[in-house]
């Protein structure tokens, strides 16, 4: 009888300090990844990455592909957003409980974890190709594809929220709304996204920390550039493909220059997961 | 509140104008986009920074390896390809394309075995194609301990690393052991890219060097620059006369000497395993691939313009990293080429 | 008189109505279109994909998925070494993060104090936000050297068990496929253990209570009473852990080798689906591309499979609770 108790109790202690170990295991890598790439990103942190462009190479520094980046990133966000909110918008308030409100629902589910790299393909061959073909060569690979590619990693994300965002809303907002002749869009519009409008915010932000670290749909889409665009339908260079291209050559100014541009991503996408995670709890508190 | 709800339809107004200046302007990219061979990668980075500072044009080029350079020339994705394999004459003739030579280089055994200088390993061709064929697999094998009487080699295994994209190094180096081992010629034969044996593949001239220099007792083959600029060990080859050389410019001039360019169609000509008892055995030459007609005017006449200059302006940079710049000779051959077979 | 003025205002009304059902109509259908541009995006992958590898496809057929000859010399394609890397690697990742990831979530859920659960929870989650090409460049500069420095120890000890011993003998090159499996078993951790921590909360109170008035331990609890209740749920994060680690690119392309020759060993180079896509497209001409986007459209319906069934999974669970 105490046999079987000491061996339950044992188990039991275990499984426990078993577990304790798991959660250290987690933290540790955490802590590894995040103090490698602070480590060697701020002994590389110069004036010089922000002012002098990649064609200068080891001798250069970051300038086009931060404006690159900046650039394809806000032209994602402003194809996604709008496009990802009202359709999260349909969901919640038009086909909540639809057959194909449960199937698109279901598909963006997976869309939110399909692999990025068959969305670059898809990109290059709706996009690359056929622009390639129309002018002649003269446009072919641009930041505008490589915005399109970033803004369908984006837009799950904020379907996502939008749909769950709008749901939280009380029903009798929109009873109270709907009892004073207002029509279904003016309450979508001027009632329900006010009422919303730091989930869906928040959502927006997921959306932009999730792309900003994207590479591989970069590779097809965007290409690379060596020197300073602004131009959307010219071949732009990017933070995370450009830390791609330094990170496989063998020479080690040019891997300070990724662990810097490494650090900056990291920290631009950590921040913003964290601010979000604020705003986000921010609004269950007042809705729950 | 309400000034926040705002917010959305003034991103709406901004969306429109970016997408009417995107579309309204003439999509007039003012730089010109070349890619392909990484084996000229640092010798046309140099030029084009320079080019730059000195004309205010952008030359764009991306190392994305030469089997990549000829895909993209060929999808007119780009204005220019490189490559250091030279496309056939029935390739050029059925996609309108010509090509010049831009550089001649050399490519070199690279090791990193601790205890080993560089320049003190000694290889011949058949034991090379052995080791990436996967039959010789430690470093103190009696093939290797043969040539070198005077090193000690540790008995550590040899990590073989080769690459992992579409390489005109690739396809020279493999040239090469096709000519030297009957083997080989059998068992892989030549290409931009082949069916490794053995092995692990690096992206580009630069993915080989980056694993060499981090994997003890790894061998791998790349472009002399490579080689010299990241510190990494390289080998003497037996030539085929039979001497032992060391890879330098002279050597590399000495291999570029034999190549009768005048009697080569679109210059098509490889000077792997050249004969002279001073060559190096795995010299090659980089080539432009660009359309006879252009498809955009304006970039290929910058683009000639660009090479033109390096030929006369970029020798210097190009010697300094231990390229062959192109003879007098070969300028004027390829000049001629450019006048008679493009149409401007 | 008052008849007069309510006429218009009648018609006005109506007239405002009419145009309230138009708008109501317009935006309704423009929703619709967004909404179905989610759809379309999984159909158009889809069918692009399928689309640009047909060549392949007509040509070699089901022979493309077994054949191992990938050889651009011949143009021959097979898809077996990639095929083979990314089931290895992912499978290594799986059997890695289960278990740390149960361990994570049984902590934050039954263990820890209740002021340590929130910043911890962040914290693991946090690793779900690092950017892949960072694991990548940790993965290649850090985690690759540190491989090297153990696997001579593997050959030593695992390797020398009968049967299973070929897994663990090779060269210590650091990089391989257990290298790649350990990398991506820390990149679907944090999407594991939340789906865990998340079900293993919606155990109702009174299940867990009961079973500890009649004497159980914690971990009788949880293996008996939390475990059972949330099963669906469970494997469903598992198969999403799966579905991400099976497409992951960035990652996994530095440290995993780029060969193609089929090993038993662990410790030896492979390649995946997303890396040879990634390395070879840019240059790839013909059928070569139309392997590789045949490759694509591969990755595309077996993480579909593998995220629907996640996806039912853990559906299951929610109807369970009326949800």
């Amino acid at each position: 009888m105490s046999a079987i108790y000491t061996r339950r109790h044992l188990t039991n202690i275990f499984a426990l300090v078993m577990s304790g170990v798991a959660t250290l295991i987690g933290l540790a890598f955490l802590v590894w990844i995040l103090w490698i790439t602070l480590q060697n990103g701020i002994t590389a942190l110069t004036p010089t990455l922000f002012t002098k462009i990649t064609a200068y190479a080891d001798q250069g520094g970051l300038s086009n592909a931060i404006v690159g980046s900046l650039i394809m990133d806000l032209m994602a966000l402003l194809i996604c957003a709008p496009i990802g909110v009202l359709a999260g918008t349909y969901l919640a308030e038009y086909a909540s409980s639809s057959r194909l409100g449960a199937s698109i629902r279901f598909l963006n589910d997976i869309l939110l974890s399909a692999p990025s790299i068959v969305l670059g393909l898809f990109v290059y061959v709706i996009i690359v190709l056929p622009m390639s073909n129309l002018t002649n060569g003269s446009i072919s690979f641009s930041g505008f594809a490589g915005s399109v590619a970033l803004a369908l990693i984006g837009l799950p994300v904020i379907v996502r929220t939008t749909d769950e965002m709008l749901q939280l809303v009380p029903g009798t907002l929109r009873e109270a709304a709907l009892s004073l002749g207002i029509p279904q869009w003016k309450l979508t519009l001027q009632v329900l996204m006010r009422a919303a409008f730091s989930g869906i915010l928040t959502g927006v932000l997921l959306a932009l920390a999730r792309l900003a670290g994207e590479t591989a749909p970069l590779l097809f889409t965007a290409f690379g550039n060596n020197f300073m665009t602004v131009h959307p339908l010219d071949k732009m260079a990017s933070m995370p493909v450009t830390i791609y291209q330094y990170t496989n050559d063998p020479n080690p100014a040019l891997h300070a220059i990724a662990w810097a541009g490494a650090l900056l991503i990291t920290l631009f996408v950590l921040a913003l997961s964290l601010l979000t995670r604020i705003l986000f709890s921010r609004k269950k508190v007042s809705y729950e | 509140m309400l000034t926040s709800f705002k917010l959305p339809s003034r991103l709406g107004t901004l969306a429109i104008a970016i997408a009417a200046s995107m579309f309204g302007m003439t999509a007039q990219a003012t730089d010109i986009t070349g890619a392909g061979s990484s084996f000229v990668y640092p010798v046309i980075s140099k030029w084009s920074a320079a080019y730059a500072e000195k004309t205010g044009n952008h030359i764009n080029y991306q190392s994305i390896g030469s089997g990549g350079g000829i895909a993209q020339i060929k999808a007119g994705t780009v204005d220019f390809g490189a490559s250091d394999m030279p496309l056939k004459a029935e390739d050029l003739a059925k996609f309108g394309l010509g090509q010049f030579p831009d550089v001649i280089g050399g490519i070199v055994p690279a090791f990193n075995v601790a205890g080993v200088a560089a320049g003190t390993l000694v290889l011949d061709g058949p034991t090379l194609a052995d080791i990436y064929l996967g039959k010789i697999t430690t470093w103190n094998d009696p093939a290797i301990a043969k040539l070198n009487p005077s090193l000690h080699l540790p008995s550590s295994h040899i990590t073989v690393v080769h690459r992992s994209d579409g390489s005109g190094t690739s396809f020279n180096f493999t040239d090469y052991l096709s000519k030297v081992s009957p083997e080989w010629k059998t068992k892989v034969g030549e290409g931009t890219a082949v069916q490794w044996p053995a092995g692990i593949g690096g992206k580009g001239n630069e993915g080989v060097s980056a694993y060499i220099k981090q994997i003890p007792n790894s061998i791998g083959y790349v472009e002399y620059a490579y080689a010299l600029q990241n510190k990494i060990g390289y080998a003497k080859m037996k030539n085929a006369a039979g001497k032992v050389v060391e890879p330098n410019t002279a050597s590399f001039q000495a291999a570029a000497n034999t190549a009768d360019w005048k009697n080569a169609k679109d210059f098509n000509l490889l000077m792997t395993n050249a004969p002279g008892a001073t060559a190096w055995p795995i010299t090659a030459t980089s080539w432009v691939i660009m359309y006879k007609t252009p498809k955009n005017a304006a970039n290929t006449k910058v683009a000639f313009d660009f090479f033109k200059w390096a030929y006369e302006h970029g020798q210097d940079s190009a010697r300094s990293l231990d390229y062959v710049p192109l003879p007098d000779s070969l300028v004027q051959q390829i000049e001629t080429y450019w006048s008679s077979e493009y149409k401007m | 008189m008052q008849a007069t003025s309510a006429e218009p205002l009648a018609r006005d009304t109506e007239h405002r109505s009419r145009a309230d059902a138009r708008h109501d109509f317009i935006f309704r259908i423009l929703l619709r279109c967004c909404a179905l541009l989610v759809l379309a995006t999984l159909l158009g992958a889809a069918l692009s994909t399928l689309w640009g590898g047909r060549e392949v496809l007509f040509k070699d057929g089901l022979h493309f998925l077994f054949s191992a000859d990938w050889n651009p010399v011949e143009d021959q394609y097979g898809a077996l070494a990639p095929i083979v890397g990314t089931l290895v690697t992912s499978l290594i990742a799986l059997v890695l993060a289960v278990p740390v990831s149960f361990g994570i979530a049984l902590f934050l859920t039954e263990i820890a104090p209740g002021w340590m659960r929130g910043p911890v929870a962040t914290a693991i989650e946090l690793l779900a936000g690092i950017p892949s090409i960072i694991y990548g460049m940790w993965g290649l500069f850090v985690f690759v050297p540190f491989m090297a420095g153990i696997e001579p120890w593997l050959n030593d000890t695992l390797g020398n068990i009968p049967v299973i011993g070929a897994v663990f003998q090779g060269p210590p090159l650091g990089l391989g496929l257990l290298t790649a499996g350990i990398v991506l078993a820390v990149m679907i951790l944090p999407f594991i253990s939340s789906v865990m921590r998340e079900v293993f909360q919606t155990v109702p109170a009174r299940l867990k209570e009961s079973s500890y008035a009649l004497g159980s331990t914690t971990w009788e609890v949880v293996w008996d009473i939390v475990l059972p209740y949330t099963r669906s749920a469970v494997i469903g994060g598992i198969f999403l852990g799966l579905g991400r680690a099976l497409g992951e690119t960035m990652a996994v392309t530095f440290v995993l080798g780029n060969s193609y020759n089929i090993t038993a060993s662990l410790l030896m180079p492979g390649t995946s689906i997303s890396s040879s896509i990634a390395n070879e497209f840019n240059e790839a001409v013909g059928l070569h591309r139309s392997a590789l986007i045949a490759l694509g459209f591969l990755l595309f319906v077996v993480t579909f499979i593998v995220l629907l069934i996640a996806r039912l999974m853990l559906r299951q669970l929610a109807r369970k609770e009326g949800r």
